[in-house]
């Protein structure tokens, strides 16, 4: 059974102007040590949904259940207890601006009545993890956006828990600090075996880290799966368009210069999926069969060690080669098709 | 003018209305304090909604607050004299001070609770916190700039109305300068109780506005 199961879980919110259906029947399970993203774009239902992973929201239908404990059997006692064992961050950090960063990080053992000495222990060993060792006197004021996360990681990370949830967590931060949250999250990920759910708009934060990942759209699940086959074969509309935009959008005017200079052959479309990024599959290819196939695009990318995306490829006008060249390519885990939708 | 007996009653006029003003202050803030509180928590969006105790603590906190003071003072006389065993001098008045004074600091800490960033609250209830863990962590932690800013409006305020208390016998500065400026016509004596007043409104002012810059970790 997976450690977090969310089952037909509905939530409605009752507002002046009429009601709103934040979830529709969203069904999820998530393993242990998975890092699990939840992308949507603003208004999708996603923080609702990873709200009703801790309860701080309670569905209106539906279970979730945290190694096969439906939350909504707890009592209020009960359910405050499952919370320490469940850390989360926020995109506004969310830090007690009064307290320096040491006291924000004792806050959670405070909370489960640790003495002060073994919270102000514990707390310097989570500083030093996050790498924030000489920071402790510090103010939330005095530091900085990544600091801020930080501090919040090692908050998180205080009570021990099992699951941490992430909310934007890196959406108020530069891209350069996300990959460095990012990586944290990563470390700990595998250091403390913590399963992690990340709330996003980003696809690239579910690319450089996440295992599995759902994407939602106006309160429901459009697509779920592993990160490699979503990013090789989207199925939904909204999962594409999360991909395009990721991909950068100048691919598409280069895309139609090329098209009108050199059109001959034969052209299809490789999808890599399952290729190490190390291995030159396509240069092989050339020298193997010694044809000039034309790039016409590439998009791919290299995700956790495996080359993921897709690229064009012309082969030349009145080749005999093309068909053992696809093969070729299939033989190497590549899916070839033609390029139908390519050529307008 | 400036007799032993006028210089020893000033200073006896200073001492009755900060021993007023403080100890009706810390007597308000006795019961407003809880009642704020509970205000916060009960309100819709709060940690603990709950309508009809909302209600009726915001149907006592409005009724005593729409009362005059001079109004109250006299209503209150047989309670108050039920309570100190008589209903004039500065003993008296402190009692219905601190009943004006209770609704009044109530909505001042209610709306300094009120400004803590939800955020920060949502993630106490992400780690467990309780209620009551949330309401002495949290919120009163986070909130303590501006409460100590709401006292030191709340003392002023105390301050002022201790004063009124002097037109029906109520001891302090505005006790002298009523019987003695106004009913007497020694507009000198009255000046003077004016500007002890000022100095005295002046030195809670710096002193409020110093321990909250003091307090505030924020900068």
């Amino acid at each position: 059974m997976s450690e977090i199961v969310i089952e037909n879980v509905s939530k409605t919110f009752v507002t002046k102007d009429g009601t709103v259906e934040a979830l529709k029947n969203v069904s999820l399970e998530i393993e242990s040590g998975d890092i699990y993203g939840i992308i949507g774009m603003s208004g999708a239902g996603k923080s609702t949904l990873v709200r009703c992973i801790n309860y701080l929201e309670v569905p209106t239908e539906g279970r979730v259940l945290i190694n096969d404990k439906a939350l909504g059997d707890y009592t209020e006692k009960e359910l405050r207890k499952q919370r320490e064992s469940i850390g989360m961050i926020f995109q506004h950090f969310n830090l007690l601006m009064q307290k320096n960063v040491l006291e924000n990080v004792c806050f959670p053992l405070y909370i489960q009545g640790k003495k002060k000495k073994e919270a102000h222990e514990k707390a310097k060993e989570l500083l030093e993890i996050v790498g924030l060792s000489d920071k402790q006197k510090a103010y939330p004021a005095q530091l900085s956006g990544g600091q801020k996360q930080r501090v919040a990681i090692a908050r998180a990370l205080a009570s021990d828990p099992k699951i941490l949830l992430c909310d934007e967590a890196t959406s108020a931060l530069d891209p350069q600090t996300t990959s460095s949250i990012l990586e944290l999250l990563k470390d700990i990920n595998k250091r403390f075996k913590i399963t992690i759910v990340i709330i996003t708009h980003q696809m690239s934060v579910v690319r450089e880290i996440c295992t599995h990942v759902a994407i939602m759209k106006e309160g429901e699940v459009q697509e779920k799966g592993l990160v490699a086959e979503i990013f090789s074969h989207p199925k939904s509309a909204v999962a594409r368009e999360l991909i395009r935009k990721d991909s950068g959008s100048d691919s598409d005017r280069k895309r139609s210069a090329v098209q009108s200079e050199i059109r001959s052959g034969e052209i299809i479309r490789a999808v890599f999926s399952a290729n190490s990024s190390f291995e030159p599959v396509i240069a092989n290819m050339v020298l193997t069969f010694g044809q000039p196939v034309n790039i016409l695009k590439a998009d791919t990318r290299n995700v956790g060690g495996i080359a993921k995306g897709e690229m064009i490829l012309e082969f030349p006008a009145d080749c005999s080669m093309t068909e053992p060249m696809k093969d070729y390519l299939r033989e190497r885990g590549l899916d070839v098709e033609e390029a139908t939708g390519y050529v307008e | 003018m400036w007799s032993e007996a006028i210089i020893k009653m000033m200073i006896e006029g200073v001492g009755e209305t900060l021993y007023m003003t403080l100890f009706s202050t810390i007597l308000g803030y006795l019961f407003g304090l809880p009642m704020g509180v509970i205000l916060t928590v009960t309100d819709k969006g709060g940690l603990k909604p709950n309508k009809v105790i909302y209600k009726i603590l915001d149907v006592i906190a409005n009724v005593v607050r729409s009362v005059p003071f001079l109004i109250l003072l006299i209503v209150l006389i047989p309670f108050t004299r039920m309570i100190v065993g008589k209903s004039y001098g500065s003993t008296a008045t402190v009692v219905s001070l601190t009943v004006a004074a209770i609704p009044f600091i109530a909505r001042m800490v209610e709306s300094s609770l009120k400004e803590v960033d939800p955020g920060v609250v949502e993630a106490a209830r992400s780690m467990g916190a309780g209620t009551f863990t949330i309401v002495w962590k949290v919120l009163l932690v986070e909130g303590r700039t501006s409460l100590v800013t709401g006292a030191t409006i709340a003392t002023a305020t105390i301050l002022g109305y201790s004063a009124m208390a002097g037109s029906v016998g109520g001891g302090g500065l505005g006790d002298i300068a009523i019987q003695y400026g106004y009913y007497r016509y020694q507009t000198d004596i009255m000046l003077v109780t004016v500007v002890l007043l000022v100095l005295l409104v002046q030195l809670f002012q710096t002193a409020g506005t110093m321990i909250a810059s003091r307090l505030d970790k924020r900068k």
